[in-house]
């Protein structure tokens, strides 16, 4: 007998998780843009659109913390390179960003002013279709996981592993930078692309499409818990973590790690390609810097510092960090740099499970002594 | 080249990832012959020193069949051979008649209907008890079954038939971490009876038991013989005599005697083995 | 009517002289005439391509040749000197102006100049003008280049000369004269002989069917030349930049086949090299300059030194509680690079700072088939060696080598025999850290010594290591050496970004054949 879909969506959260959750929505969904869109600028409980803008940026930020927490703290595959999924995605929707440009850019031509700039006359094959949002928005999910399938395919079935897995995915975002970086790639090479106009026709700056676009995330953010947790609570999820501790004992048990951890794998990329999808607009830039290295391990830390295999962890971790970079960023620009280090160094020697493993356990400690 | 491009440990690429754990009815294993598992002329060496050397065995359907042998005989390393973890540089090994193990991958050999028990025990220690035995449960392997398989009343039950089999029925919500030395073997060997195998390989499965344990494992795999095949290998001479009716000495990678434990017991050679020289 | 009769004397005792004394009329339309009438006295001075004419040109283009009425004279040291006599002048005069020249009078006096230094007493100088002229050569140098080949000494540079002049006459109306120096010029390994060879395959051009045919064969021997030579220089700058991935690489092989660190900040141990270089520069500017030229080689130790001093605090503070975690490893030495990169900023600048190269470290050596090398990647070559050979000392002759290995191949077998297990790693890690060090000196060399410059090589040696295997020192090296004569090949082929995109899919491709080709981790307790 089938349990109805309601009731195993209810059993996803215990209480205090939907808690969480409803607490999520009404501050992201309801309340912030509310502020935003209902209050005149002089009130002050006025939200900024510059808040709106930073939040929503780390809103795809936190759907990339839960996408890799999927496959690291709960398929034990650390990946640093994430941050090429990301920016497929945020490629692939900014093809449409820059077609919508219309004849607005600086060249008042057909082209990307980049393409002009190269001389180049017409789009090249692979641009075709993007005019249209729906296609490219196909784009957004089936590039990242067409590269995540093949990459994940031959290194799972080569059964690589730990660092040397880490170390490859770390030279693909670096090849893959490298070649964004080319002109003759027709991605814009160095600048990538911005100036973006507008999104099915309505100007990308008005408020109505930066709140639509920061719920949007939120949505995403929501339905990206949403199916995670459904992954890990499901025997997959089981199977996964099963891999993580003792590979072989489950292939002796006729599983074959193979699918599981490339079915993991791609859903982790066309979740991080989505969020890039999301972010590219929101920030009005895209460019092959997205795909350092030093970015993508980057998205390790925020889910380390979040704590691992918790999935609202890495969203915490994901809006920690990135609060505290903005905020560092402003006051001690110096000191960025320092403060990221240490939290690399400190979360590994002393946070093992981060900063939800650290609340729990001083949770139970109040708990015995009381 | 330099001794590491060998490929050892590796089994072969693209060996029909098509048939990979299927669902598959072991009662379509071929055993007019009586035979289950046919080795012929195995040999293993790693980095030139010969691990099984012509090792030629075969075991019957039904059987318990007790492998003994001094440290680094190749015991464990036979068991790689069958189970797919290490490939032979040459020889043949046939489950049933038809089943060509040396061209198939682990899960595919497991998903045929062949268990194993490691020699340190190896159990999913982050997972509770009943998890480890639920994901044991013979069901489909597949991603798209575990996508949607529930933990309905037929795993339950058979899922506590397994415990109670087990002796660890308070234990169901325990961390396999937790458990001790002999709990664990248990859980594996609890692991391999949900995977319901034609044939089990087991290694070592009473080290670190107490005696009353090993007299509990005695019996449990007696009551098994007859509707799977058993191959144990032990160092406990003790459990070997009480469970085997056959017993295959194997020494430096080859088969050195066979028989019933008293015949072998009294041949020269070893004796010799045994003794030392 | 005195200083006639010396002039008379002067000019009897010019041509004694081999020329001491110049044409005074020359010197004063040289002074004095129009644009057009100084180029011809530039170009007549050229051609005598005396010495003292050399002199006079020299002064012109230094805006030092002065005019004093009838006097034309320049000034060597405090002397006057009279250009046309080439005597001092006392007294000195005392107003005068410089001659004046517009950009068209220069570009004729450079040209006259560079020509002349065919002339220079200097072979190396010589030699240079020579080579300068085989890729640049133009037909009105005729005259001077005949008479720079007779009076060549030194049989290469008058080769090279020959060669100039074929190239010259190439063009010449006479196809006999054509169909020479088509022959001579089978022995150029100039592009531009190439260019002009090929020019005359074309029948629109040279109506000589004879000629035509020798250009063909000359043109195949120069194509020839030139492809190995290319393929020699490529094969170089290969070994040159394995030599310095090697570099990289070593110290990383080191440290990851003894503990199996993966060590994220090791390029931030190369930039620890090269700054402590860059002190060293410094310190020598400021206290010892007349050893300045050294300040390389006392670079080597203090990079050493500092950069094991900073890996032996990594390792004691950080590393070591972290062992037998390989991805937390990997992420907290990633946080210290950041650290690392950080203090480089805030103690340097975030800007590149300046590192001069020594004298015997600057220019080039040539070598036949066109060959030209610069020293400084040959020394880094040398250099890398030298590093190489200590390394295999230290790790198969020494005590500590002995301990390395032992703990390497079983840690805790190692720990029960009496090996410090703990002081080795530290030993090991810092000694790793150093090599790196050195690698950094290397670096400083040849390429920008920046905060971010550590971050560029940890991909690549990392793919050194990985293709080598780790605790395989040879491995290494032969990885280092293969990958980079492959890169430059590549180079020359599909340019830098895509050849370094290709062998990174290549590494890739070649861990999926061969994971254990990688960290050759053996044994039975890989995955149990
Ligand atoms: N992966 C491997 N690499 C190198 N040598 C190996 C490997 N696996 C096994 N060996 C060697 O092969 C020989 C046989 O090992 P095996 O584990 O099969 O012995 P065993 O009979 O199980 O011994 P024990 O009773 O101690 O478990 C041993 O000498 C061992 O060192
Ligand atoms: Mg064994």
């Amino acid at each position: 007998m089938r349990t109805p879909l309601l009731f195993r969506t209810l059993a996803l959260f215990d209480t205090t998780g939907w808690i969480a959750t409803g607490l999520f929505v009404a501050i992201m969904l309801v309340l912030l843009p509310l502020l935003h869109l209902a209050l005149p600028e002089q009130s002050p409980f006025y939200v900024s659109s510059y808040v709106i803008a930073l939040l929503g940026k780390i809103l795809c930020y936190a759907i990339v913390a839960v996408a890799m927490d999927l496959i690291w703290g709960y398929g034990g595959i650390l990946s640093l390179g994430h941050g090429v999924f990301f920016a497929l995605g945020g490629y692939a929707f900014g093809m449409y960003l820059m077609r919508a440009i219309g004849h607005d850019g600086v060249y008042q031509s057909d082209l990307a002013d980049f393409m002009v700039f190269l001389d180049w006359k017409a789009y090249p094959w692979y641009w075709s279709g993007t005019e249209y949002i729906l296609w490219s928005l196909v784009l957004v999910v089936a590039v990242p996981a067409f590269l995540a399938i093949t990459f994940g395919f031959f290194a799972f079935r080569s059964r690589i592993k730990g660092v040397y897995f880490s170390i490859i995915t770390q030279a693909m975002t670096y090849a893959f930078m490298l070649l964004f970086f080319r002109n003759e790639t027709g991605f814009g090479g160095n600048n990538g692309f911005t100036d973006f106009k507008r999104i099915l026709g309505i100007p990308i700056t008005s408020p109505g499409m930066r709140v639509g676009l920061f719920m949007l995330s939120g949505l995403t953010l929501l339905m990206t818990l949403l199916l995670c947790r459904y992954l890990v609570t499901s025997k997959f999820g089981r199977v996964l973590t099963a891999i993580r501790d003792a590979e072989s004992r489950v292939m002796f048990l006729g599983y074959n790690p193979l699918w599981y951890k490339l079915t993991a794998w791609t859903i982790s990329a066309v979740l991080c390609g989505i969020a890039g999808a999301l972010y590219v607009p929101q920030v009005g830039i895209i460019n092959p810097s997205e795909m350092s290295p030093a970015n993508s391990i980057e998205i390790a830390i925020w889910v380390a510092v979040g704590g691992r295999a918790t999935l609202w962890g890495p969203v915490l971790g994901a809006f920690i960090v990135n609060l505290a970079k903005s905020y560092f960023s402003v006051a001690f620009p110096d000191y960025w740099l320092f403060f990221l280090g240490s939290l690399f160094v400190v979360v590994t020697l002393f946070l093992p499970d981060g900063v939800l493993g650290l609340w729990k356990r001083l949770r139970s400690r109040v708990r015995r002594r009381t | 080249m330099p001794p590491w491009f060998k490929k050892k440990q590796q089994r072969g690429f693209g060996s029909g990832d098509a048939g990979y754990a299927r669902l598959v009815d072991n009662s379509a294993v071929d055993l007019s012959h009586g035979v289950i598992l046919y080795l012929e002329d195995i040999t293993v060496s790693f980095d030139g020193f010969k691990a099984l050397d012509r090792l030629t065995l075969s075991i019957d359907d039904g059987e318990l069949r007790c492998i003994i042998g001094p440290n680094g005989a190749g015991k464990t390393t036979m068991m790689d051979c069958i189970t797919g973890k290490t490939r032979p540089d040459s020889g043949s090994a046939y489950f049933g008649q038809a089943m060509d193990l040396t061209r198939m991958t682990e899960p595919e050999i497991a998903a045929m209907g062949i268990g194993r028990k490691f020699q340190k025990p190896t159990v999913f220690e982050r997972h509770s008890v009943f998890e480890n035995l639920e994901l044991a449960l013979k069901r489909d392997k597949r991603v798209r079954y575990s996508l949607v398989a529930q933990v309905d009343d037929e795993v339950r039950d058979r899922v506590s038939d397994t415990l109670q089999r087990i002796r660890l029925e308070g234990e169901a919500e325990r961390m396999a971490g937790l458990l001790s030395h002999g709990q664990k073997q248990w859980l594996e060997i609890g692991m391999l009876l949900m995977q319901e195998p034609r044939l089990l390989l087991l290694d070592e499965p009473v080290a670190g038991m107490t005696d009353d344990e090993t007299e509990r494992t005695a019996e449990l795999f007696q009551s098994l013989a007859g509707q799977h095949s058993l191959v144990v290998v032990e160092h406990d001479m003790a459990f070997v005599a009480s469970i085997a009716s056959i017993v295959t000495v194997l020494h430096e990678g080859r088969v050195l005697a066979e028989g019933t434990l008293d015949k072998v017991q009294n041949e020269p050679q070893v004796i010799e083995v045994y003794l030392g020289r | 009517m005195m200083t006639k009769f010396l002039m008379l004397l002067m000019l009897l005792g010019g041509s004694l002289m081999a020329g001491a004394t110049l044409d005074a009329a020359l010197i004063h339309t040289l002074a004095n005439g129009e644009s057009d009438e100084k180029i011809r006295a530039i170009q007549d001075l050229g051609a005598l391509a005396t010495p003292e004419a050399v002199l006079v040109l020299k002064s012109l283009s230094d805006d030092a040749l002065f005019v004093d009425g009838e006097h034309v004279f320049y000034l060597n040291g405090d002397q006057a000197i009279d250009a046309v006599t080439g005597l001092a002048l006392t007294p000195i005069p005392e107003s005068s102006d410089n001659v004046v020249i517009n950009n068209r009078v220069r570009s004729e006096l450079n040209t006259a100049l560079s020509s002349l230094k065919l002339f220079d007493p200097k072979p190396s100088v010589r030699r240079k003008a020579a080579e300068a002229l085989l890729n640049d050569v133009s037909p009105d140098m005729l005259p001077v280049l005949t008479k720079a080949v007779a009076q060549e000494t030194d049989a290469g540079i008058r080769e090279l000369l020959l060669l100039a002049v074929a190239q010259i006459n190439l063009g010449s109306p006479e196809a006999s004269l054509r169909l020479s120096a088509v022959q001579a010029l089978e022995n150029s390994s100039s592009p531009n002989a190439r260019n002009l060879l090929t020019i005359l395959l074309d029948p629109a051009h040279e109506p000589v069917e004879a000629v035509r045919r020798a250009a063909q064969a000359s043109l195949k021997s120069v194509d020839n030349r030139l492809a190995l030579s290319d393929a020699l220089a490529r094969i170089f700058s290969g070994i040159s930049l394995g030599s310095i991935l090697m570099l990289a690489a070593l110290g990383l092989a080191i440290t990851y086949g003894v503990m199996g660190v993966i060590n994220m900040a090791h390029g931030e141990l190369l930039m620890v090299g090269a700054y402590a270089t860059y002190v060293t520069q410094g310190w020598f500017r400021l206290h010892w300059p007349q050893a300045l030229e050294g300040y390389v080689l006392a670079a080597i130790p203090v990079a050493f030194l500092s950069a094991a001093l900073v890996g032996v605090i990594l390792e004691r503070t950080v590393i070591r509680w972290l062992y037998g975690r390989p991805l937390e490893t990997l992420l907290a030495t990633w946080g210290l690079s950041l650290g690392l990169i950080q203090c480089a900023r805030l103690m340097f600048g975030a800007q590149n700072v300046e590192l001069t190269n020594p004298s015997w470290m600057s220019g080039r050596v040539a070598l036949p088939w066109g060959l030209s090398l610069p020293w400084n990647r040959i020394d880094i070559i040398l250099f890398s060696l030298f590093v190489l050979a200590l390394v295999w000392v230290l790790m198969n002759k020494t005590r500590l080598g002995l301990f390395v290995r032992a703990v390497t191949q079983n840690r805790a077998m190692a720990g029960c025999m009496g090996v410090p297990t703990g002081l080795i790693d530290t030993v090991a890690f810092g000694l790793g850290a150093g090599i790196a060090g050195l690698g950094g000196v290397a670096l400083s060399q040849i390429s920008n010594v920046g905060p971010d410059m550590g971050q560029g090589y940890i991909v690549d040696s990392f793919m050194v290591v990985v293709l080598g295997g780790v605790g395989q020192l040879a491995g290494a090296v032969w990885a280092a050496l293969g990958l980079g004569i492959l890169s430059k090949f590549l180079e020359g082929w599909v340019g830098a970004v895509i050849a370094k995109i290709i062998l990174l899919v290549f590494v890739i491709i070649f861990i999926q054949r061969r994971p254990q080709g990688l960290f050759a981790l053996k044994g039975r307790f890989v995955d149990n």
